[in-house]
C-alpha cells in the first residue's frame, strides 16, 4: 500500500460515499456548535422540516457575545441577549446538550472541548469557527466550516470536501528560554504569509513540536487558518495520551487501553509524500510580536518595523504603507518600548491554564503599568477554577490586572469588551487586522509572556527580561 | 436560491490585499439571527466615518462604484474567519461575483453556497481589470466560466463541476447529500460513536 500522511489515513477512514467528479462524502465525528454561527442553521433545519441526525456527536456552548463581567446579571445587549437566547431554544427544540454559563464547563469552543476529553486523535471535527484547527493538535482533522456547513452536518452529519495537499511543517532543535509555541506559530506565518498554507492541511512535525505540552500545540494548531491552511495536525504521542486520560469523556479501564492502540497508528507513515514542506530551526527563535494589520506582519521583539520603501511599487507595499499607518508605527523603529494601552491574554489560541500559568509567572509580585488596562480572560469555566485553585486569580488581581469570566471576548469585541479608537493591545488572540478588537484599535499579536511583560512595562517588552 | 445566469454588470475596485473576514463584516454585527440586511453592514468601518457619515475616499464609496455587481479586489481576498455573513454581506449589497487572483479557502466555499460567485483571474489579467477601474464593464458567464472585459478580450476562470451545477441549477448542497441516507447509514452502523454528548447533561 501507498505511504500515506495523517491527514490521508483520517481522511480515507471518513470517506462515506463519493460519486464520480463530484465531492467526497466525509463523516463528521464531532460537531461543536455556538451562538453566532448556528442560528441560520437551525433556522434552515426548520424551514426543511428536519432533525439533528446525531444530537449524540453534537455539543454547544456560549462563547463569543456573552459578557465576561458578573454572569448574575442579564446580559445587558439586547441582540446578545436574544442570540443566546435563540441557542438555548434551538438545542432544547433539537434536543443538542448545551453547556452554558454556570454549568461549570462553559467556555470557549476550543477550550471547552479539548478538556472534556471530547477532541480525540483520529476523529473529524467540525465547528462554524475558523479556529477548530486547534483541535489537530490531537490528530484530529479539524475544519472551520460556514453557516451552511453547519446545517448540513446537523442534517446528515457528512460534510462535501474536496481533498487538500498535504504541508509538513517541521520545527527543529529546543526553544530557548523565554520563547513559546505562540512565537513558533507567528514566526512559521510570518515566513510563509497569510495565504500560504491555502489549500493545504499543515502537519506540524520536528522536536520542538513533540516537546511541546497539548496547551501549547493547540496554540500552534489554532492559528493554522492564520496562514490560510484548511486544518492543522499534530501526530499523537504519550503527551497527547497523558492530557486525555481521565477526562470526562475520555475512554475508561480496558477501552482506553484499546484506544490508545488504536490512537498510536494516527501518525504519518515514515515515507509519506507531502506536497509541501518547510522548516523552521526552533532553537534560533526569539519572542515574536507583530505590528501590522494581519498575522503574517510580525517580528523578533528585538527587530525594527520594515520600511515599504525596500519593496518594489506595488500593492504589497502600499499594504504595508496602508497598515504602518493605521497601527500608528513609524517604519525602522524598534518594537520594544512602543506604548500601549491595553493588555489582553485569553482567547482559544491562549486562553488554556498553562497560559495563565506562564502570564502569572511574570506577574507574580510584580504591578502592571496603571496606565495600562489588562484583562485575563479564562478560556473556560474550568480553567477559572483550575486558576482559583491555584491562586492564580490572586496574583493578577494584586498584579493590577482584571480577572474575569470566560469566553471569547477582546479578540473579536463582540460582547463588549473592546479597544477605544487609537488604543493598541498587546493581546495573545490570533488576529490583528483593523479593527478586530474594537474599530480604530490596534493589536499586536504575542504570548502570554510577552503580553504580561509589556503590561508591566506599559510599553512592548521582552519577556526575557522578566524572567 | 435562484439559477445563476450569466450577467453583465459595472466592477467596483478595492484595491487592496488580503481583505479580511472583519473587515467584510465586522464582528459586532454578527448578533443577528438572520441571513438578512447585513448588506448595510458591509466594510462598515472602512465605510462610514464615526459619525455614520460616508468617507468619500474609500473606492466602493465612489460614484463610478455604484450599483456593481462585481467586485475586484487584491490577493487572498477573505481570509479570516469562516463567517458566513461575509458573502452573506456582500450579496445583499448587491454583489454577485467577486474577482481576485486567489481567495481564502472557507470565504470560497461559502461563496459558492451563496450565488456569489468567486472568479480566480491570472495577476495580468487583474492588472488589466484594475487599470479599466471601477465603473467599467464586465459580463460573467459562469456556464462558459468566462469573464468578459470592455474591451472585449476575455479570460477562462476555475470552478469544480459539482458546486458549478449547484449554481447553474440553484440547488443547494444539502439537498444533494440528503439524497444519501443508504451510505450515510450504512457508514454509522459500521462506525459507533466513541461517546454520546448528551451523557454528561
Amino acid at each position: 500500500m501507498t505511504a500515506r500522511t495523517l491527514y490521508d489515513k483520517i481522511w480515507d477512514a471518513h470517506v462515506v460515499a463519493q460519486r464520480p467528479d463530484e465531492p467526497v462524502l466525509l463523516a463528521v465525528d464531532l460537531q461543536l456548535i455556538h451562538e453566532v454561527t448556528s442560528p441560520q442553521a437551525f433556522e434552515g433545519l426548520r424551514q426543511r422540516g428536519l432533525k439533528v441526525r446525531r444530537p449524540d456527536r453534537t455539543i454547544a456552548t456560549i462563547d463569543h457575545s456573552i459578557p465576561t463581567t458578573d454572569r448574575s446579571r442579564p446580559i445587558a445587549d439586547p441582540i446578545a441577549a436574544r442570540q443566546v437566547a435563540q441557542l438555548q431554544t434551538n438545542c432544547a427544540e433539537f434536543g443538542v446538550p448545551i453547556f452554558g454559563p454556570g454549568s461549570g464547563h462553559q467556555g470557549v469552543v476550543h477550550v471547552f472541548s479539548p478538556e472534556f476529553g471530547l477532541t480525540q486523535p483520529g476523529m473529524t471535527l467540525v465547528c462554524g469557527d475558523s479556529h477548530t484547527a486547534t483541535h489537530g493538535a490531537f490528530g484530529v482533522l479539524a475544519f472551520g466550516i460556514g453557516t451552511s456547513q453547519v446545517e448540513m452536518v446537523l442534517a446528515t452529519q457528512c460534510l462535501l470536501q474536496q481533498p487538500s495537499r498535504n504541508f509538513r511543517v517541521n520545527v527543529t532543535g529546543r526553544l530557548a528560554p523565554g520563547v513559546t509555541a505562540k512565537d513558533i506559530i507567528l514566526a512559521l506565518i510570518a515566513k510563509i504569509g497569510v495565504g500560504g498554507g491555502t489549500g493545504c492541511v499543515i502537519e506540524y512535525a520536528g522536536e520542538a513540536i513533540r516537546s511541546l505540552s497539548m496547551e501549547a500545540r493547540m496554540t500552534i494548531s489554532n492559528m493554522s487558518i492564520e496562514a490560510g491552511a484548511r486544518a492543522g495536525l499534530i501526530a499523537p504521542d504519550e503527551t497527547t495520551f497523558a492530557y486525555l486520560k481521565g477526562r470526562p469523556f475520555a475512554p475508561k479501564g480496558a477501552a482506553w487501553d484499546a484506544a490508545v492502540a488504536r490512537w498510536r497508528t494516527w501518525v504519518s507513515d515514515p515515507d509519506a509524500v507531502f506536497d509541501k514542506e518547510v522548516t523552521l530551526d526552533g532553537s534560533a527563535l526569539e519572542p515574536m510580536i507583530t505590528f501590522g494589520t494581519n498575522p503574517a506582519q510580525g517580528i523578533a521583539i528585538t527587530g525594527t518595523v520594515p520600511e515599504p520603501r525596500a519593496l518594489a511599487a506595488g500593492v504589497e507595499r502600499d499594504s504595508l504603507v496602508k497598515a504602518l499607518k493605521y497601527m500608528g508605527m513609524r517604519a525602522g523603529q524598534a518594537i520594544l518600548g512602543h506604548p500601549i494601552d491595553v493588555v489582553f491574554v485569553g482567547s482559544c489560541t491562549n486562553g488554556r491554564i498553562e497560559d495563565l500559568r506562564a502570564a502569572a509567572g511574570v506577574l507574580r509580585g510584580r504591578k502592571v503599568d496603571p496606565r495600562v488596562r489588562t484583562l485575563v480572560v479564562p478560556g473556560s469555566e474550568v480553567v477559572k477554577r483550575q486558576a482559583e485553585a491555584e491562586g492564580l486569580d490572586q496574583v493578577f488581581l494584586a498584579a493590577g490586572a482584571q480577572w474575569r469570566e470566560p469566553g471569547c471576548s477582546m479578540c473579536l469585541a463582540m460582547n463588549g469588551d473592546m479597544l477605544q479608537p487609537g488604543e493598541t493591545c498587546v493581546a495573545t488572540s490570533n488576529r490583528n487586522f483593523e479593527g478586530r478588537q474594537g474599530p480604530g484599535g490596534r493589536t499586536l499579536l504575542a504570548s502570554p509572556v510577552t503580553a504580561a511583560a509589556s503590561a508591566i512595562a506599559g510599553a512592548v517588552a521582552d519577556p526575557r527580561s522578566f524572567a | 436560491m435562484k439559477p445563476f445566469t450569466a450577467f453583465e454588470s459595472a466592477m467596483a475596485v478595492l484595491p487592496a490585499d488580503n481583505v479580511d473576514t472583519d473587515q467584510i463584516i465586522p464582528a459586532r454585527f454578527l448578533k443577528t439571527t438572520t441571513k438578512e440586511g447585513l448588506g448595510l453592514q458591509l466594510f462598515h468601518d472602512w465605510r462610514y466615518r464615526d459619525d455614520g457619515s460616508p468617507r468619500t475616499d474609500f473606492p466602493l464609496n465612489q460614484p463610478a462604484a455604484q450599483g456593481a455587481e462585481v467586485l475586484v479586489a487584491g490577493d487572498n481576498f477573505g481570509c479570516g474567519s469562516s463567517r458566513e455573513h461575509a458573502p452573506w454581506a456582500l450579496t445583499d449589497a448587491g454583489y454577485r461575483a467577486v474577482v481576485s487572483t486567489s481567495f481564502a479557502d472557507i470565504f470560497y466555499g461559502n461563496s459558492l453556497k451563496n450565488a456569489l460567485l468567486p472568479i480566480k483571474v491570472s495577476p495580468e489579467v487583474h492588472a488589466r481589470i484594475l487599470a479599466a477601474g471601477s465603473g467599467a464593464r464586465v459580463k460573467v458567464d459562469l456556464e462558459a466560466q468566462t469573464l468578459t472585459l470592455a474591451d472585449g478580450s476575455s479570460a477562462r476562470f476555475p470552478v469544480d463541476a459539482f458546486p458549478k451545477r449547484c449554481m447553474l441549477l440553484g440547488v443547494d448542497e444539502l439537498g444533494y447529500l440528503l439524497q444519501f441516507e443508504g451510505e450515510i447509514a450504512a457508514f454509522e452502523a459500521a462506525h459507533p460513536a466513541p461517546f454520546d454528548t448528551r451523557a454528561a447533561v
